[in-house]
C-alpha cells in the first residue's frame, strides 16, 4: 500500500508548483480558523434566530410538554423530616405543584422556585413522621396533574458525614474490597511454585474472573443506567465507558513510547486498575443501599464479598508468577484494587448519584476488558497452544464458575 | 455556572414572590380568613410524630379566577322562571359543554370536559311538579349529553341520543319526584366522560318545601390527574382541603341543611362524616322522614342524601370521607361554629 502511494506523492506535488506551505488557490483566502468555525457560526447563528423568532411551523406544540422528573434520592437526615432530592432530565421545565407521601397530601419546602428548568435540581423538605423499619413512598404532583413517585424502600435514618459513619464506611469497604484482595494476593508464593501447565491454567482462570466480573458490572451500569435523568442519557454513558476505557488505557500505553509488549508487572497493574475501578462502582453501589436501608451490613454480605472479591487476588499476582515483585509493588498493587471499594462506599453513602455509579461500572467494564486482552496478550505469548487446551479451557471455566458461586453468597 | 444558575433562581425566587403575593391577596379576600389555629404555618421543623392537621395539606393559593368552591357552596339556579298558559312554572336553563382546563388543587391543572366552565356543573334548584326545560350545546371536542336522575320520558333520558360537537339538544321533562337527584353525561365511555367533570346536582324540593335552614352542596368528586384509573385528589366540590384552609362558617344552634352527592370515579363508595355531632339522614330526600341518626354516611356513585344537624358546642369541627385514604388526597373540610353575638 505505501509503496504504491510512493511514486504517486512528487507526482502530485509537482502539478501545484506554489510552495507546499503557500495558499493554495482554489481554496481562496480567507484564514483557516474560518474555515473550519464557518459552519459552527451558521450553526449558532440559526440556534439564535430559533430562539428570537419562537418555534414556527411543525416545531410549535399542540400537544402538552412531556414532563419527565427523577427523584435521585431521599433521605432522612432526622426523626419526623424527608428530604427529597429531584434532577429535570426533561426536555421542559416542569412544576412541581404538591407533594403527597404515602396516599396523603403534605406540606413542604422547595430550595428554590417551583418552576424546575431542564437539568436544574430542588431538595424538598418535608415534615413527615416516617415509621422506622416501613417503606414509605413520596409522589411530586406537577401543573398538569402527572405524578413522579420515588420509594424509600427501609425508612431509617440517613448517615450524615460524621467520624462515626465515616468509620463504618470506611471498615465496609476494608472488609468488601481491602482485606479480600490482600488475602488473594498470598497466592503469590503459591503460583511462583507451580510449573509452567499450572501457570498457564490459573492465568486462564483469571481471565475467567475477569470475563465474569466485567459482565456483572456492565450489567450493574445497565441497571443504574435506567435510574438516570433521562437528559443526561445514561445508556450512552454506558457506551462511552466501556468503549472509551481501553482506548485511552490503549493510546496511554503508546503515549509513554513502550511499543513492546507490557511487562508482567504492567500487566498486573493493569489488572489491579481494572479491578479497582469494578470495585469503586461496587463501593458505591454498597455504600448507597446501606444508606438507603436496602442492605443490612450482615455478616452473611461481608463473608459474600469476602469470598467473591479474594479470587480478584489471585488475578493480579497470576502474571507475576515468575517475576520477583518487590513487596512495595505488591502493596501498592493491593492498594489500587482494594482500595477504591472505600472510597466508593464513602462517596454512595453520603452522595448516591446514579450518574456516577453508572459512569464508573462503565469504566470498569471497559479497564476490564483492556486487561482481559491484554492478559490474552499475555499468554499467546507464554502458551502457543492458547486458551483451548483442555487444562486451559477448564481454568478459564472455572474461573466464571467461581465467580458465579462466590457472587451467590452476595445479594444482587 | 453555579453563579450563573444562582441568578436564574434569584429572578425566579423574585418574580414568584410577587405572585404569591398577589395570589396570597386575591385568595384571602375571595374566602375570607383563613383558619388561623396553633400550628398551621410552622410545619417543617416538628418532632417525629408530631404532625398535625395542618401538615397534611395542600400548599399555596388557587390561582384568580379560579372555580370558587365558597361560591359554589351555596348558589342554587333557579333558572328563567315563567309560567306555562296551564299556570305550570317553567325553568330554562342553558348548558354549554366546553373543555376548560381546571384547578383541583393549588397549582395543580387537570384537563376537564365542564358545563357552563365549571365542575360540577351548576346547582339546578326547582319544584315538584315545575317544567324544566334544559337547552344543551355542545361547544367541547367530543359528543355529550345530560342525563337527568328522576322521572321523565325515554327520548329526555339523555343516554341515546349523544350531542355531536356543535350541535345542541332541548331536555324538557316534569320535575319529580322531590328528593336530592344528580345529572352527568351518558355518552361512552361513560367513565371518562364522568371523570372528567360533567355532573352536578338537581335538587327538587317537595311542594311545602323543607323547614328554613342554612343550606349548602356539596358534591363528592375526584380527579385522575395522571390517567391511571385512580384519583390523585379527592374533595367535595373539586378542590382538595379547600374547606380545610377557608372553613365554613356556621352558627351555633342553626339549622343546617347539606344536599350530598357522590359521583366519584373509580372508587365503589365514598362517605361522608361530621365530628363532634350527628346529623339526621334523609337518603335521596324522596321521603320526609329520617331513615337514621348517624355520624356517618356511605354512598357509591350516584348515590346521594340530604343531611340534617344543628350544632351546640363553638369551634373548629372536621368533616371529611371516612376512607381516610380520601381525606388526606383532599376530601377533608372544617366547620367553624361561632357562637351567636351576644
Amino acid at each position: 500500500m505505501s509503496e504504491l502511494q510512493v511514486p504517486v506523492l512528487p507526482q502530485n506535488s509537482s502539478v501545484h508548483p506554489s510552495a507546499p506551505r503557500a495558499p493554495e488557490p482554489r481554496g481562496g483566502r480567507l484564514p483557516l480558523w474560518f474555515k473550519g468555525f464557518a459552519p459552527l457560526i451558521l450553526l449558532a447563528a440559526l440556534v439564535v434566530l430559533f430562539l428570537e423568532v419562537g418555534p414556527v411551523g411543525v416545531f410549535r406544540q399542540s400537544f402538552p410538554p412531556v414532563e419527565e422528573l427523577t427523584i435521585e434520592r431521599i433521605r432522612l437526615p432526622a426523626y419526623g423530616v424527608m428530604e427529597v432530592q429531584i434532577v429535570n432530565g426533561g426536555p421542559e421545565a416542569v412544576t412541581v405543584a404538591q407533594v403527597m407521601v404515602d396516599d396523603a397530601n403534605w406540606v413542604h419546602q422547595v430550595n428554590g422556585s417551583r418552576i424546575i428548568e431542564r437539568l436544574e435540581r430542588r431538595t424538598i423538605t418535608i415534615p413527615y413522621p416516617w415509621v422506622e423499619g416501613e417503606p414509605h413512598a413520596v409522589s411530586l404532583v406537577t401543573r398538569t396533574g402527572l405524578t413522579f413517585t420515588g420509594e424509600v424502600a427501609v425508612a431509617t435514618l440517613s448517615p450524615s458525614v460524621d467520624t462515626r459513619y465515616l468509620t463504618t464506611f470506611a471498615l465496609l469497604g476494608v472488609y468488601a474490597g481491602v482485606i479480600p484482595v490482600f488475602i488473594g494476593l498470598l497466592w503469590l508464593p503459591f503460583v511462583r511454585a507451580i510449573g509452567r501447565r499450572w501457570i498457564d491454567f490459573f492465568l486462564s482462570l483469571t481471565i475467567g474472573l475477569l470475563v465474569f466480573l466485567g459482565a456483572d458490572a456492565l450489567v450493574e451500569a445497565l441497571e443504574t443506567s435506567r435510574l438516570v435523568a433521562g437528559a443526561f442519557q445514561g445508556a450512552s454513558l454506558v457506551l462511552l465507558g466501556v468503549v472509551g476505557t481501553p482506548l485511552v488505557l490503549a493510546a496511554l500505553g503508546r503515549w509513554r513510547g513502550t511499543r513492546q509488549e507490557r511487562t508482567p508487572l504492567q500487566v498486573a497493574g493493569l489488572i489491579a486498575l481494572g479491578i479497582g475501578l469494578h470495585n469503586l462502582g461496587e463501593g458505591l453501589a454498597i455504600g448507597a443501599s446501606y444508606a438507603t436501608g436496602e442492605i443490612a451490613l450482615g455478616t452473611f454480605l461481608v463473608i459474600g464479598f469476602l469470598l467473591h472479591n479474594t479470587t480478584e487476588g489471585l488475578g493480579i499476582v497470576t502474571p507475576l508468577a515468575d517475576q520477583r515483585p518487590r513487596l512495595r509493588s505488591l502493596v501498592l498493587l493491593g492498594a489500587l484494587a482494594g482500595v477504591p471499594t472505600v472510597i466508593g462506599a464513602w462517596l454512595g453513602g453520603f452522595t448516591y448519584s446514579p450518574l456516577w455509579t453508572t459512569l464508573f461500572f462503565s469504566i470498569g467494564v471497559g479497564a476490564i476488558i483492556a486487561v482481559v486482552y491484554e492478559l490474552y496478550r499475555l499468554f499467546s505469548r507464554r502458551a502457543s497452544a492458547g486458551l483451548t487446551t483442555p487444562l486451559n479451557t477448564a481454568g478459564l471455566l472455572l474461573g466464571m464458575m467461581i465467580m458465579y458461586a462466590t457472587g451467590l453468597l452476595v445479594p444482587a | 455556572m453555579a453563579r450563573k444558575r444562582d441568578l436564574v433562581d434569584q429572578s425566579m425566587t423574585r418574580r414568584n414572590l410577587l405572585k404569591a403575593g398577589a395570589l396570597g391577596t386575591v385568595g384571602a379576600a375571595a374566602a375570607g380568613t383563613v383558619l388561623a389555629l396553633p400550628g398551621l404555618g410552622q410545619s417543617p421543623g416538628n418532632q417525629a410524630g408530631q404532625a398535625s392537621h395542618h401538615d397534611m395539606m395542600t400548599v399555596g393559593h388557587l390561582s384568580p379566577g379560579s372555580f370558587d368552591p365558597n361560591a359554589f357552596l351555596t348558589h342554587f339556579d333557579a333558572g328563567l322562571v315563567s309560567e306555562l298558559p296551564s299556570g305550570q312554572v317553567l325553568r330554562e336553563y342553558e348548558f354549554i359543554a366546553e373543555d376548560r382546563e381546571i384547578e383541583v388543587a393549588p397549582g395543580v391543572f387537570y384537563p376537564a370536559w365542564t358545563y357552563n366552565g365549571q365542575v360540577p356543573g351548576p346547582t339546578i334548584r326547582c319544584t315538584e311538579g315545575d317544567r324544566i326545560r334544559v337547552r344543551f350545546i355542545n361547544r367541547g371536542s367530543h359528543s355529550h349529553s345530560i342525563h337527568f336522575h328522576g322521572m321523565h320520558p325515554s327520548n329526555m333520558d339523555g343516554a341515546f341520543e349523544p350531542v355531536n360537537p356543535g350541535r345542541s339538544f332541548v331536555y324538557e321533562f316534569n320535575a319529580e319526584p322531590f328528593g336530592l337527584h344528580l345529572y352527568h353525561c351518558h355518552t361512552v365511555p361513560i367513565k371518562r366522560h364522568i371523570h372528567k367533570g360533567l355532573y352536578g346536582a338537581f335538587i327538587v324540593d317537595p311542594k311545602a318545601g323543607r323547614p328554613p335552614a342554612r343550606e349548602m352542596v356539596m358534591v363528592m368528586n375526584g380527579f385522575d390527574t395522571n390517567f391511571d384509573n385512580e384519583n390523585e385528589v379527592y374533595a367535595v366540590n373539586t378542590v382538595a382541603f379547600h374547606y380545610q384552609k377557608y372553613p365554613i362558617r356556621i352558627r351555633q344552634g342553626e339549622l343546617v341543611r347539606i344536599y350530598v352527592v357522590n359521583v366519584t370515579e373509580f372508587d365503589l363508595l365514598n362517605s361522608f362524616h361530621i365530628h363532634g355531632n350527628l346529623f339526621r339522614l334523609y337518603r335521596t330526600g324522596t321521603d320526609l322522614t329520617r331513615y337514621e341518626w348517624t355520624d356517618v354516611v356511605a354512598l357509591c356513585q350516584g348515590e346521594r342524601a340530604v343531611l340534617e344537624f344543628t350544632y351546640n358546642h363553638p369551634g373548629p369541627f372536621m368533616f371529611h370521607a371516612h376512607q381516610s385514604e380520601f381525606a388526606e388526597l383532599g376530601w377533608s373540610g372544617v366547620f367553624l361554629v361561632e357562637a351567636p353575638h351576644v
